[in-house]
């Protein structure tokens, strides 16, 4: 070991907030979560009732849930308590967490999941790691063991805490019947406040039987927990001078913009200020696609001029984002020439990849609000007319011939829906082809799996997202490949039971056809264990099996008739099976860790790759 | 429009986002890691130690030495982390401990007036003839022999980390048995005008 390394190497003393910004903490100001009718306030109550309680407080809509022994108590007050919100029975715990997100993301308010100790925690692991890449704020209930049988290898025993501790914005084991309410209350409060995401809640079978007098805490207590609120105003006024000082801006906009329900302010300070726009896969949707200023999604299989507009920008305004690997590819080569005001809740997100000339914590609706007023109009003429030339250059397309094509797909649903709808997509191919080719104009109009990239996501999300649509009647879209498909549709049964009017898209190119992309583009056309015709089912039986209507098309003239078809049902999910065309591949796209200036931006003869 | 994808060069607002991380303008300059103390307050509850250790590992950054402890409030306890990294590592750490629900406080004493203190245990043979050296080496470094035997003793020792490096340096001849060390605690300075420790 070194010496005296310590006191010689001279750096600024941190506390998390070392760019320079504030963190205010608005603890008080945020809860917005029980609502003051509390049912048998006061009352002795076990602890499965506090809960029932405490999520009717809450004012939870939907649990999605799952019973077994270690909950059977929960599931038992519930028969007998008649709650408020309504719970939907899944088939499978993914499928519950899934569900949650989507809801989650519909509505922008926590999703709530409800399952047993061991296999049922361990089976939404991967929803759990989903919400907490995508800042989904949702709990999750787990059961578990009683207290004096904790480590003790008890039968359905999981170190649920434990194995989730990574993947959670936070958790916490309720040792004490007690602590269960103020838990709650914490629990759901975290979830939405700050930078959203997922908390456990573990509940021992023995605090759920246990009693105490229940009453629903009003505020949260976390001593260790705060969040930033509004900007700092020295950086928000010299974020305003970049701005009107920047002859080539560019609005680089994330998911954080839409859970912070920030579209608006977006979308007048591109239109007032002539600032073009471009959005990551979370943020689409966040400014109007069918703008002029829009310049679609950036990142590995974003528009080309998106990347070409972020290579020449001298400034970026990154709102709600985090300049992950898909955006940025190599880190060194991208955007070389911009300064970057960086707009985000989360201080960890800030110059994390990369070092941002003007860090502004905050949530984003209200630093934008502060913004707005202080910016001068530059002008921008000179670079939107280059952005436009771009635009005209190289525009996404695709071959239009006698074949069936996704992007044709995706088109005619967007005419058909005329843009009012929530698509839900899955991971793969099927998912940027719905990026691309989809055209989104309201928040909350895309939800997918981004952050953890989860196969089998969309068809449970989108039943999520269906429930909270229940009462407004918007569309929900679930577009699928045939792979990613299999892995949750257990929950057609239960859309069918809820009579949920899903459209379910399944894109079935008989491959697992982002990696077979890969394998043709990068492994020379080893298409090693991506054909899944072997494997594949019938989807039009597998549909009719669980009681939804299964229609197919296998031609473009067919597609019209499907959906025809499609949209005269509205009392059960309709699967339409697309049967696409095998080879075709997404572009542009920049390989992963390439420089962002090496965008492919069609087919290519892999000897040029190597 | 400029398109420099083939400029050897790097662009001013290159040069800036290295200099801010704190990594090599020239790629085969050596980077230098910078290791810094932080102090962490932290809830006493279950669990609580678990995710600030977890985040090192979940996140890949480099943890040196830990020490957990009491704080003056029950609730309440003291780490002392020592961790290493260019400055965008460190700002990470900084930033991912104070995310953490269940800290309190995190403060990177590094750079500033803080006094440290580690504990060593360190048993080593002696013979006639070495013994009246080590008596004097633990005298010098303020040492306090708290067990001997007939070929052996065990000697407490306290002080800056590089004080009982030091000392260990130099007894190291005698042939070391044992050596158990504490890690650093540490904690800022009261008064700022008194000079930095040693
Ligand atoms: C659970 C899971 N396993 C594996 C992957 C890796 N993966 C990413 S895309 C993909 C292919 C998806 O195939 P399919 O669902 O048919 O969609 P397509 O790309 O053909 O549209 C795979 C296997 C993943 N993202 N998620
Ligand atoms: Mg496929």
């Amino acid at each position: 070991m070194e010496v005296r390394e310590v006191i010689t190497v001279e750096k600024s003393r941190s506390n998390g907030n070392s760019a320079g910004a504030v963190v205010v903490s608005t603890d008080r100001a945020e809860s917005n979560g029980a609502k003051v009718n509390v049912k048998d306030a006061g009352k002795v109550l076990t602890g499965a009732e506090i809960l029932i309680r405490s999520l009717e407080a809450e004012g939870v809509e939907f649990v999605f849930g799952h019973p077994g022994g270690a909950v059977i108590g929960i599931y038992d007050a519930m028969a007998q308590l008649n709650p408020t919100f309504e719970h939907v029975l899944v088939r499978h715990e993914q499928g519950g967490t899934h569900a949650a997100e989507g809801y989650a993301k519909a509505t922008g308010k926590v999703g709530t999941v409800l399952v047993t100790s061991g296999p049922g925690a361990t089976n939404c692991v991967t929803g759990i790691a989903d919400a907490n890449m995508d800042s989904i704020p949702i709990v999750v209930f787990t059961g578990q063991v009683p207290t004096h049988l904790i480590g003790n290898d008890a039968f359905q025993e999981c170190d649920t805490i434990g194995v989730t501790r990574s993947i959670t914005k936070h958790s916490f084991l309720v040792r004490d019947v007690r602590d269960l309410a103020q838990t709650v209350r914490n629990a759901y409060f975290l979830a939405r406040s700050g930078r959203p995401g997922p908390v456990v809640v573990d509940l021992p079978k023995d605090v759920i039987a246990a009693k105490t007098t229940f009453n629903y805490p009003a505020e949260p207590q976390m001593r260790g927990y705060e969040f930033p609120k509004a900007g700092d105003p020295r950086l928000v006024e010299e974020a305003a001078a970049m701005i009107s000082n920047s002859s080539r801006p560019l609005l680089y906009v994330g998911g954080g913009a839409i859970s912070s329900g920030a579209s608006e302010y977006v979308t007048r300070i591109a239109r007032s200020n002539g600032i073009p726009v471009t959005t990551t896969l979370h943020g689409l949707g966040a400014f109007p696609e069918d703008d002029p200023l829009s310049v679609g999604m950036l990142g590995m299989h974003g528009t080309w001029y998106a990347n070409q507009a972020v290579q020449n920008a001298d400034l970026l305004i990154a709102v709600g984002a985090r300049f992950d690997d898909r955006v940025t590819g190599k880190l060194d080569a991208w955007a070389p020439h911009a300064r970057i005001v960086h707009i985000d809740i989360d201080p960890a997100c800030i110059s994390k990849n990369v070092p941002c000339d003007c860090p502004i914590l905050g949530d984003v609706s209200a630093v934008l609000a502060q913004l707005e007023p202080q910016i001068r109009k530059a002008d921008t003429s000179a670079w939107l007319e280059q952005i436009a030339s771009w635009k005209e250059e190289c525009p996404l397309s695709y071959e239009s011939d006698d074949k069936l094509r996704p992007q044709f797909i995706l088109q005619k649903l967007r005419a058909r829906t005329g843009g009012d709808a929530v698509v839900v997509t899955d991971v793969g191919q099927n998912q940027m082809w719905a990026a691309q080719f989809f055209s989104y104009n309201q928040p909350r109009s895309h939800i997918t799996s981004g952050g953890l990239g989860t196969m089998g996501f969309s068809f449970p999300a989108s039943m999520g997202a269906a429930f909270a649509n229940r009462k407004t009647g918007r569309p929900v879209i679930s577009i699928n490949g045939d792979g990613g498909f299999l892995m949750n549709c257990q929950e057609l049964g239960v859309a069918a039971a809820h009579k949920l009017p899903i459209k379910v898209v399944i894109m079935n190119n008989g491959y697992l056809g982002m990696v077979r992309q890969w394998q043709e583009l990068f492994h020379q056309e080893r298409y090693s264990h991506t054909d899944l015709r072997p494997s594949n089912p019938d989807f039009v039986q597998l549909a009719e099996a669980y009681g939804c209507v299964g229609l197919r098309a296998t031609t473009p003239e067919e597609v019209d008739a499907v959906l025809d078809k499609a949209w005269a049902i509205n009392d059960r999910p309709v699967v339409m099976e697309f049967r696409t065309v095998t080879e075709e591949m997404v572009f542009p796209m920049v390989p992963a860790g390439a420089r962002t200036d090496d965008m492919i931006t069609e087919r290519f003869k892999p000897e040029d790759c190597a | 429009m400029m398109s420099d994808s083939t400029a050897p060069t790097l662009t001013p607002q290159q040069l800036f986002r290295k200099k801010a991380a704190g990594e090599p303008i020239v790629p085969d300059e050596q980077e230098k890691p910078n290791r810094h103390i932080v102090s962490v307050k932290l809830e006493n509850s279950v669990g609580a130690l678990n995710r600030v250790l977890n985040l090192f590992s979940a996140r890949g950054f480099n943890l040196e030495s830990v020490t957990v402890g009491m704080s003056d409030e029950p609730s309440v306890s003291r780490l002392t982390l020592v961790t290493t990294g260019n400055d965008r590592i460190i700002g990470q750490v900084m930033r991912q401990l104070t995310n953490l629900v269940d800290t309190l406080e995190v403060d990177d004493l590094t750079g500033e007036p803080y006094v440290e203190r580690e504990l060593a245990l360190v048993t080593v043979g002696y013979t006639v003839e070495t013994r009246p050296e080590i008596m004097d080496t633990i005298e010098i470094f303020r040492g306090k022999v708290v067990n001997i035997t007939e070929d052996t003793v065990t000697i407490e020792l306290t002080g800056p980390n590089a004080k009982v490096n030091a000392f260990i340096g130099l007894i190291r001849k005698h042939g070391i048995v044992e050596v158990a060390r504490s890690g650093r605690v540490a904690m800022r300075r009261a008064l700022p005008y008194e000079q930095p420790d040693e």
